[in-house]
């Protein structure tokens, strides 16, 4: 009753192939928009902002990056953080270094240089398969926090490898406090996940669901198996590149290459892992759940027990409870948060029958 | 005998010619010395017991085995080797034995990858969906609808193709293959776990393959009932040998192949 295609009839194939097809998806994605870009300003306080928006919004990205090249184009890695990295590094010297280049401008040329290296570091993938690859994409995790660290060029002579954020200012404003970055940030990656919707129904992105699900039968068709991968780490790491210049100018500020290690490249796993793979969506519930459960269970904790358990050992069962709530949810849905959504939008598409 | 068989050769130029074909693994013997040719239009089964090197011989002839000896003439070109790539660039497109089908992905995007090779724009087009990829994709579209319904699959097209039942998906990899608008199509056991319903439904489609586009077909079958209406050209292998090539009025007579499916006294 709610959710269903009655009465909308497509009579072109450029409108059955919309992203949104049904008038109920596209008036929910516009509310979301809306209430993202001028309600949540609104309601919204600076740690809200700073401290959870933000991050949120930047690790989503980066599940996206990562997303599209593990779950739609099949090939594992561990070098997220490592593209990250070279994004944020790459974007911080193209603006220091190129007089009048636009803030924007750096954050692109910066996820095209990740693009460079993650081509680079995606060429194992020509020969090896699964778990072999995701051991080989550790040397990008590696190599790159170990070339920013020896040579201080990257970081401006930085003695500490540090570097700091320009000043935000695009366009003559300033979107240099919590809402202009949370603001900044949201637009960029509304704008990438429309371009990530359009990848997936694309050519491209079929070729590199083929090759996932079956590359000899992918090759037989004539689809050029090495392409295909490489232009997966390309753009993958095109994402995580402009991930990586978000975390580190919006979110945090200053960031050293010790910022993008392996932790920071398993999170973004975990995030696709419990989000979903080969879902949009997905990404963006799975940073929710990596980002956001923390910090509730840390307030409800503090709040209900505060005082009867030492804060020590409070901590340690925080993290215990998260960890017994991941297996709970992979257990109950192996495929992800996604999954629960297409199940949702499947009852409500028949509501109130069951079937 | 061999004249019959000369004569029908000579109406018809062929489209693929194999020479000498031997392939091994590992010192294993698959296929010995065969030669075969298929004339351009025609069905051609290729028939013999399990192991006789038939799969083999497909993959042979797209590429994905490489021969120890011999050639592939196909459309005039003569090859020591094919591969994947250019076998489907030259317009060869086949079916599995195993259903090779991309599980993950709907009916419909199923037979867009097959139109693969007719995309024109690149993939930057493609991504952000500007320049030729737009009007390419409505084309496309269009082009895999036709099949679709040319193989009656119309309902399933936003199904996931790992749901669905086995004889559909036997179908879904026809469309898959028939979209890249083949010369030449190479079926394994595309009847393969049938039931008389469903082989009868294919056996119509690949005829109205065969009629509709003129496109030349080398299937294996074990159905010596189904092989003998629908090819016009069988070939017979047993132990990695050709034992019989020819109409099937020729091969059902052939002692040779009475031997190799039913034992000779001795």
């Amino acid at each position: 009753m709610l959710y269903r295609e009655s009465g909308q009839f497509v009579t072109s194939y450029r409108a059955d192939q919309r992203v949104f097809r049904l008038w109920q998806e596209r008036w929910g994605l516009a509310l979301l928009l809306a209430v993202a870009f001028v309600m949540v300003p609104f309601i919204a306080n600076d740690y809200w902002f700073s401290a959870i928006l933000i991050p949120f919004l930047v690790l989503s990205l980066a599940g996206l990056g990562l997303n599209l090249l593990t779950g739609y184009a099949g090939q594992l890695s561990l070098g997220s953080a490592a593209f990250m990295a070279v994004g944020a590094f790459a974007a911080y010297n193209f603006h220091l270094r190129i007089e009048g280049m636009p803030f924007l401008l750096s954050f692109v040329f910066g996820g095209l240089a990740a693009a460079g290296v993650g081509v680079i570091f995606g060429l194992p993938s020509l020969r090896i398969k699964g778990f072999y690859l995701l051991v080989s994409t550790l040397a990008a995790q590696f190599f790159v926090q170990w070339v920013l660290t020896n040579f201080s060029w990257f970081s401006n002579n930085s003695s500490s490898g540090v570097i700091t954020a320009p000043q935000l200012i695009i366009a003559g404003h300033d979107f240099s406090t919590p809402l202009g970055r949370y603001l900044l940030t949201l637009g960029i990656v509304a704008a990438l996940t429309v371009l990530a919707l359009s990848i997936v129904r694309s050519a491209l992105g079929r070729n590199w669901m083929a090759v996932r699900d079956m590359d000899t039968a992918a090759a037989v068709i004539g689809i050029s198996i090495a392409r295909t991968k490489l232009v997966a780490f390309a753009v993958s790491s095109f994402f995580l590149g402009i991930a990586g210049s978000l975390w580190a100018f919006t979110y945090l500020g200053t960031v050293e290459p010790h910022g993008f290690d392996l932790t920071r490249s398993f999170q973004i796993l975990f995030i696709i892992i419990i989000g979903g793979l080969g879902s949009v969506l997905g990404n963006f519930l799975g940073a929710a759940f990596i980002v956001l459960l923390p910090i509730l269970l840390s307030n409800i904790s503090n709040n209900l027990l505060a005082g009867a358990i030492d804060p020590g050992q409070l901590e340690n069962i925080q993290k215990i409870i998260f960890g017994a709530l991941i297996i709970f949810f992979l257990i109950k849905e192996p495929d992800g948060l996604a999954r629960i959504w297409q199940s949702l939008k499947r009852r409500a598409r028949v509501w109130p029958l069951r079937f | 005998m061999s004249t019959i068989s000369t004569s029908r050769r000579m109406n018809a130029t062929p489209l693929l010619q194999l020479e000498h074909i031997s392939l091994s693994f590992k010192g294993v013997k698959a296929i010995t010395d065969i030669s075969f040719s298929v004339n351009e239009g025609e069905i051609c089964a290729l028939i013999g017991p399990n192991g006789a090197g038939k799969s083999s011989l497909l993959n042979v002839i797209n590429g994905v085995y490489q021969p120890d000896q011999g050639t592939i003439c196909y459309a005039g070109a003569s090859r020591h080797r094919m591969r994947p790539h250019d076998a489907a660039v030259q317009g060869i497109a086949r079916t599995f034995q195993n259903i090779a089908l991309f599980k993950g992905m709907s009916v419909l995007d199923n037979v867009l990858t097959g139109r693969n090779l007719h995309q024109r724009s690149s993939w930057v087009e493609q991504a952000f969906n500007v320049g030729r990829a737009p009007d390419e994709a409505t084309e496309q579209r269009r082009k895999a609808e036709q099949v679709i319904e040319f193989l009656r699959i119309q309902p399933w097209r936003h199904q996931l193709v790992g749901n669905l039942p086995y004889g559909l998906q036997k179908r879904v990899e026809l469309a898959r293959a028939l979209a890249a608008e083949p010369r030449l199509l190479l079926l394994d056991e595309p009847m393969a776990g049938m039931n008389r319903q469903e082989k009868d439904d294919m056996s119509r489609f690949i005829l109205d393959t065969q009629r509709e586009f003129g496109t030349t077909i080398v299937l294996i079958e074990h159905d010596i009932g189904v092989v003998m209406n629908l090819s016009q050209h069988v070939v017979v292998l047993d132990y990695g040998k050709k034992i019989g090539d020819g109409t099937p009025e020729q091969v059902r007579v052939n002692p040779d192949v009475i031997a190799a499916y039913l034992g000779t006294t001795h």
